[in-house]
């Protein structure tokens, strides 16, 4: 295993159950600083809701994590180790970043508020620099002239490059990419998949993404992991996982999709 | 002849001038007070301690299942042996609000229901402190849309204004029952007074009736 101190996240023994389900059954891995991890696997096998443990939307029920070497769940209080506070939380949570599936832009306030809402409002940034921050990557992600746009206004590739805007002027050390393109048109997907090639390429931000978009995964992924069952089945760089995989019920995941898509 | 339209005359403005004015006066505050008090009913509703979100629903419940002039009578006759006092129409006003806002308490939460679980979560995402979620992000998404439900109580509270009358303060039935006392003739003040209220409510059911329309649209 790499070194505790320098993983960017690590999952320690994580058990996550709803219920009776057990969706994550004691998983351990680590993600390095600047790594862009693709998870993969069939549905219900907890890839998303590894991404939103990381974002503190649930809880484990077993199990550490951490990011940047803080667990999340836990604090340090007089050399004793005492549940996260709000206020521990909220400080941990400002290195991550996530970009939904349903985008979730607030649809009261206008293309440009949505990005300065996050920067003004949890980093404390002055608002004008704040909106410089928010024009700047509007047009990075190239929709300048939408800034005084509502988000009903939009397409549903334009509401997602705001999101991911939204999502970059937190300036956060991990971003979670949760099914990013699985609601848009299929025309509008190559589009999102660029910018996002794009931005992981140019950035240090360490990528956790969870995709079916196989030849984005293999384009772009440092790593591939395959998801069964709650635990990772198989973890290898693109090329290996995408050719050569190890394991039986990967071929057959990897060619059931491929043949849908 | 059974219609004096002589005296009906007489008596309109008295009507309007005292008694509209008390009406309207009680209703609107009385509605602001519902509204506040409402809202922060459902908030404390929601409260993480126990003990402050049970003692809020206790509080909902007690006034919802009592009638309003019980609660106006207890607001007028036992507070003041508690050393808390206030003018009737003050003491109205409160009275009203404070039982309206049992009812806008429930709209509130339904509103605030209806907010998606995705604006909570990119909230979260966003790392925006609590305070500033509410106020920037959900009620501004919950409020709009239960505007209408808020108006339909308002509807409701200007036509139990009447019930004041119980602790002296004199509305529009108030007026024109005294006028009618004065002068031993009821048919004109009363039917003033009903044709008032007639036109009150349905106008401003039309207003509530296209805040709905609106809100539909924007949805």
């Amino acid at each position: 295993m790499s070194d505790t101190a320098t993983d960017m996240i690590r999952f320690e023994h994580v058990v996550k159950r709803f219920g009776d389900n057990v969706v994550l059954d004691g998983l351990d891995f680590a993600v390095q600083p600047g790594e862009f991890v693709t998870l993969i696997g069939p549905s219900g096998s907890g890839k998303t809701t590894i991404l939103r443990l990381l974002m503190t939307l649930e809880q484990v029920s077993e199990g550490r994590i951490y990011v940047g070497g803080d667990c999340l769940s836990h604090m340090t209080r007089r050399g004793r180790e005492v549940p996260a506070d709000e206020k521990y939380q909220r400080r941990i949570r400002k290195r991550i970043g996530m970009v939904f599936q349903q985008f979730n832009l607030f649809p009261n306030m206008r293309v440009r508020q949505n990005i300065t809402e996050g920067p003004i409002h949890s980093l404390g940034l002055p608002r004008a620099e704040a909106e410089e921050r928010a024009d700047k990557l509007l047009d990075m992600v190239g929709i300048a002239d939408k800034a005084d746009a509502h988000p009903a206004q939009l397409s549903g590739g334009q509401q997602q490059r705001v999101a991911i805007a939204r999502a970059l002027a937190m300036q956060p050390d991990v971003l979670l990419l949760d099914e990013v393109t699985s609601a848009l048109d299929p025309e509008l997907v190559t589009g999102v998949l660029a910018l996002l090639k794009d931005i992981a390429t140019t950035t240090e931000i360490t990528f956790l993404c969870v995709t079916h978009e196989m030849n984005f995964a293999r384009d772009v992924s440092d790593r591939v992991m395959m998801f069964d069952g709650g635990r990772v089945l198989e973890d290898a760089a693109p090329e290996k996982l995408f050719s050569d995989p190890d394991h039986e019920r990967t071929r057959e995941f990897l060619r059931a999709v491929l043949e849908r898509g | 002849m059974i219609w004096d339209w002589q005296y009906a005359w007489e008596v309109f403005p008295d009507i309007v001038v005292d008694g509209l004015r008390i009406t309207l006066l009680a209703t609107v505050l009385g509605s602001a007070l519902a509204y506040a008090l409402g809202l922060l009913l459902t908030l404390l509703r929601r409260s993480p301690i126990r003990l402050v979100s049970s003692t809020a629903w206790a509080f909902i419940e007690l006034v919802r299942s009592t009638p309003l002039l019980v609660q106006i009578f207890f607001f007028f006759f036992v507070l003041p042996d508690f050393g808390v006092r206030f003018d009737p129409l003050t003491t109205g006003v409160i009275a009203l609000g404070v039982h309206y806002a049992t009812y806008c308490a429930e709209v509130y939460r339904a509103g605030i229901e209806a907010v998606p679980v995705g604006q909570w979560e990119a909230a979260v995402a966003l790392n925006l402190p609590r305070l500033r979620t509410w106020t920037a992000v959900i009620l501004p998404q919950a409020v709009p849309r239960v505007l209408p439900a808020l108006g339909n109580y308002t509807i409701s509270m200007l036509k139990e204004t009447p019930l004041l009358l119980m602790i002296g303060v004199l509305d529009i039935v108030g007026v024109a029952n005294q006028l009618g006392s004065r002068a031993f003739r009821y048919v004109e003040p009363i039917t003033i007074a009903g044709v008032l209220f007639l036109v009150l409510s349905y106008s401003a059911s039309l207003l509530v009736r296209g805040m709905e329309r609106r809100v539909r649209y924007s949805h």
